[in-house]
């Protein structure tokens, strides 16, 4: 029992036939009915016959159906535990299985998993050949195709050889004919020249004798000839040099300019400030002698050329993608390329355009002068058509001068009609100033503040109108004058 | 562009005098010198034998022709008509004959390049030199006439001698380094001698006037070497043609490769511009078939031409060369520089149609002009930068960095032009035919406008 209860812990343990304590759990003097009828219940739901009758009295228990009972149910008891056995022993026979089945399965794995590695193994294995054998192809085809050109070669070259080899034989058996000739021939031709007279020089010197100092001469000459090639060679090395140098110098200075004329941050200022130090030793170092430049020297101003360039470069890379951002906004200094684009074009077709205006011009211009077909006519033409010019403006002049002598008169008249009218002012003053003495002297003291304010009131009245008629005939006078 | 009327010649022997006042031209046994501008005969000569080659003595008073059948050379002056040299090479025979810068020596070229003997016109003076090398270019002289440099052959070795041309003193004599030199050129300012191998192995040598070797150069091995080679006007390029269709320029300073001319199927390069030459041919209408208009009117026949210029990407016609042949034509053969030393022009021989030009400047390629058929020969102007090139029909075509033109030859019957060169003031043209000449008077300042 031991064992199974090591692999069976959900089954419960049999109960133990031994530990039989009922009488005293479930049964006791008083619930002895209350038992009888949960038994009879009990066996009744078994299929057992009752072990009492419901109709008699409490106690009355039938002995032999309770047997019966009694030993059917352990009948039943022995059954079930033979039974529960059975189940046991099944259940660790496949218990033992499962873990048989769990061992071997992962056995399998592990197989499973080498096999796989190894065919990892063996795939890598195949493609490095499979690389290697390409590439050994590969080989094979470039050996292949350089030994067929070599093949090319050594063909025409051996080609080129028999044709020179025959071309050789060819004459030496020409030479050979040419040989037997000359054995045979019994006249020999002798060589020689003859001439009328000889000539003098080419240029008009006698001939020199072969010495040792016409020799010496010679290798003088050549020597010279030489000497001066050389002098001449240096001498263009030498231009081409300090034109070079000086166009780098001008170039570093240009580029330093272009660099220091945009707003730059603190550190690259402070960075130009380092390159223009620079510049300046390179500056003094080399102004001095243009021609005598060291290695060193050199140097330092290819590279504070290259560090410029550089700079530059990246200035304008910087510029670049800055117009390309800026395009879509209305920036006034950064024109974008898109206009600029447009207003070039529309600058070229205005170009275009004027230039054709002016040809037309020209051409109207050159018939013009080309239409007079000779001198009389065109003469008259002319004068006829100074004549009408003539016509017509001493006409408007005729009218300017009547024009102008109107205006004279009204002027005049305006001038007069300002001074009568400045005459008569004066008259009215007086007048004015008369009736006013006559009129203060001839009223009477005793009404002398309403009369005077009245007085005045007419006073001011008259002046005012007074005023009011002297700026009238002010402003006429002004108007006329 | 006016033309000149027809005159015969044969051999292909017509040459303008030095001071491009006369114009010598060898009928058959005769020399017939004419005044270059009325072209009428001022002299005439005759030769005991058909006239194999002519040459004016560098200061014009003198003509130089050789029979080399006969192994014979005469000389004739132009102050003195009765004066006359004969020098005979008797049994030894001739193969070339030059004459001296200074015009008063004459060096003949024995058969077999036995010797070199430099016969003088001034004294009794007879000079041999000995083994000369019998190559493509063995004998060149200075532009200023001073040194002569002649290849020689040793004992399986190949050597050069400088000598002096005043008295024929032999001024240097070394070894080349060549395997077997195929030609030597001076420099224009007379102080390097460029030195070549043969095709078997590219390798170029450049020696200076004192025997010194200065640089050797050699762009790869094996295969097939220098075709040909040409030096700048002002001596600071040498352009050197190959096998391999590539011209490389070298430079005078460091004698180095500065840049490399190729010559591809299909050209790309933006800048170039290829001229195609294309023929319109006139429409016939059958009243115009009269025997008067056949006879008269040689312009039905002979087709006009234009240029016109093809978009880019171009092709250029490829003739494959014939592998089993010695010498295949492939390759620069031809290389010449302008006057002023701004443009070179090269003829590849597997695109025989086509000329390119290339701007020394920007060392690039400038034009590349597409001919109906193979170029024959090409020219520069020797005053501007102008090319006449000639394709053996009966055109001559110009080409200007202005653009270029086709002017057909308006002579009567077919003129087709084989060889032209310029006249010294390269105001005209001169055109050979196989039979004739004709001169072409070109306007000095004019500019050729593609038509």
């Amino acid at each position: 029992m031991s064992p199974s209860r090591l692999y069976t812990a959900s089954v419960m343990p049999p109960l133990p036939l031994s530990s039989f304590n009922v009488s005293s759990n479930f049964c006791t003097e008083e619930n002895i009915s209350e038992c009888i009828l949960y038994i009879n219940q009990e066996l009744s739901s078994l299929c057992f016959p009752p072990i009492f009758q419901n109709s008699d009295s409490i106690r009355d228990l039938d002995a032999v159906v309770a047997l019966n009972n009694i030993h059917d149910l352990l009948q039943l008891h022995r059954r079930a535990v033979g039974m529960m056995e059975e189940l046991e022993v099944e259940q660790l026979k496949s218990s033992s299985d499962l873990h048989y089945q769990h061992l071997t399965n992962s056995r399998l794995k592990d197989q499973l998993e080498l096999s796989k590695k190894e065919n990892m193994r063996l795939h890598e294995r195949e493609r490095q050949l499979e690389t290697n054998l390409k590439t050994l192809q590969n080989c094979l085809k470039d050996t292949k195709e350089e030994v067929q050109r070599l093949q090319g070669i050594i063909a025409s070259r051996a080609i080129q050889y028999n044709h020179d080899i025959k071309r050789r034989e060819r004459e030496h058996n020409r030479v050979k004919e040419r040989l037997n000739q000359l054995l045979i021939a019994k006249k020999e031709n002798k060589q020689g020249m003859e001439v009328l007279n000889y000539v003098g020089r080419s240029d008009g010197r006698r001939c020199l004798w072969k010495t040792g100092k016409t020799e010496s001469r010679h290798e003088g000459d050549m020597y010279k000839t030489l000497l001066s090639e050389f002098d001449n060679r240096q001498r263009e090395l030498m231009v081409e040099n300090i034109e070079l140098k000086k166009v780098l110098q001008q170039m570093k200075r240009e580029m330093v300019g272009v660099l220091n004329s945009k707003k730059m941050s603190q550190k690259e200022e402070k960075q130009s400030n380092d390159m223009d130090q620079t510049n300046s030793d390179d500056d003094e170092l080399l102004k001095g002698h243009p021609e005598m430049s060291c290695d060193h020297a050199r140097e330092k101003l290819t590279n504070s050329i290259r560090q410029q360039w550089r700079k530059l470069k990246h200035h304008v890379e910087r510029l670049d993608s800055q117009a390309s951002m800026v395009q879509d906004e209305d920036s006034e200094e950064v024109i974008s390329k898109q206009l600029h684009e447009e207003e070039m074009e529309r600058l070229k077709l205005e170009i275009q355009q004027c230039k054709e205006f002016i040809e037309t011009q020209q051409q109207l211009l050159q018939q013009q002068l080309n239409t007079p077909c000779d001198e009389e006519t065109a003469a008259v033409l002319n004068d006829s058509y100074m004549l009408e010019e003539k016509e017509r403006l001493k006409e408007e002049w005729k009218v300017f001068e009547e024009q102008r002598k109107n205006f004279e008169m009204e002027r005049r008249n305006f001038t007069e009609a300002a001074i009568r009218l400045g005459h008569e002012r004066k008259c009215f003053e007086d007048d004015r100033a008369m009736w006013l003495k006559h009129q203060f002297l001839n009223t009477p003291f005793a009404d002398q503040m309403k009369p005077q304010s009245r007085m005045a009131d007419e006073f001011s009245k008259h002046s005012g109108r007074e005023e009011k008629l002297i700026s009238i005939s002010g402003k006429v006078s002004k108007s006329h004058l | 562009m006016n033309f000149s009327e027809v005159f015969k010649q044969s051999n292909q022997l017509c040459k303008v005098s030095p001071d491009g006042k006369y114009l010598a031209t060898c009928v058959q046994y005769r020399l017939v010198v004419r005044d270059f501008n009325s072209l009428q005969i001022a002299h005439l000569y005759t030769c005991l034998d058909p006239v194999m080659h002519m040459e004016w003595s560098s200061d014009s008073l003198f003509i130089l022709c050789a029979m080399y059948k006969r192994g014979l050379v005469q000389v004739w002056s132009l102050e003195q008509p009765d004066w006359h040299c004969k020098i005979d090479e008797g049994s030894i025979g001739l193969v070339s004959s030059r004459w001296s810068p200074d015009g008063r020596h004459v060096l003949n070229t024995t058969e077999f390049n036995l010797r070199v003997t430099v016969w003088s016109l001034c004294t009794k003076a007879v000079s041999y030199i000995k083994y000369p090398k019998a190559c493509q270019k063995g004998v060149d002289f200075t532009a200023d006439g001073r040194y002569m440099a002649l290849a020689e052959r040793r004992e399986c070795k190949d050597y050069i001698s400088v000598f002096v041309c005043d008295d024929w003193h032999l001024l240097r004599h070394f070894e080349s380094e060549t395997q077997d030199l195929a030609g030597l050129e001076w420099s224009p300012n007379c102080c390097v001698l460029a030195v070549w191998d043969n095709c078997l192995e590219y390798k170029l040598l450049l020696y200076s006037l004192d025997g010194r070797l200065l640089s050797s150069y050699s762009a790869y091995e094996w295969s097939l070497g220098i075709k040909s080679v040409a030096w700048s006007p002002s001596s600071q390029f040498l352009a050197v043609g190959s096998y391999d269709e590539k011209v490389r320029i070298l430079n005078h300073i460091t004698w180095k490769k500065i840049t490399e001319f190729e010559h591809p199927a299909t050209i790309i390069n933006t800048k170039a511009v290829v001229f195609k030459e294309v023929e319109k041919r006139p429409v016939v209408g059958s009243e115009d078939l009269s025997i008067h208009q056949l006879t008269v009117d040689n312009s039905l026949f002979s087709t006009q031409s234009k240029y016109e210029i093809t978009q880019l990407p171009a092709q250029v016609p490829v003739i494959k060369p014939d592998p089993d042949r010695a010498n295949p034509k492939i390759g620069i053969s031809a290389l010449a520089f302008s006057a002023d030393n701004r443009f070179l022009a090269t003829k590849n021989d597997n695109m025989p149609q086509s000329l390119w030009v290339w701007d020394m400047q920007r060392l690039s390629l400038l034009a590349v002009l597409e001919q109906t058929a193979p170029v024959r020969c090409f020219v520069w102007d020797p005053r501007r930068p102008r090319l006449a090139l000639c394709t053996g029909n009966t055109k001559v075509y110009l080409w200007s960095p202005a653009g270029c033109v086709s002017v057909n030859v308006p002579v009567e019957g077919s003129f087709q032009v084989l060889s032209l060169f310029w006249h010294c003031s390269g105001s005209s043209l001169v055109l050979l035919s196989k039979e004739h000449i004709c001169l072409c008077y070109v306007e000095a300042g004019a500019s050729c406008g593609h038509t």
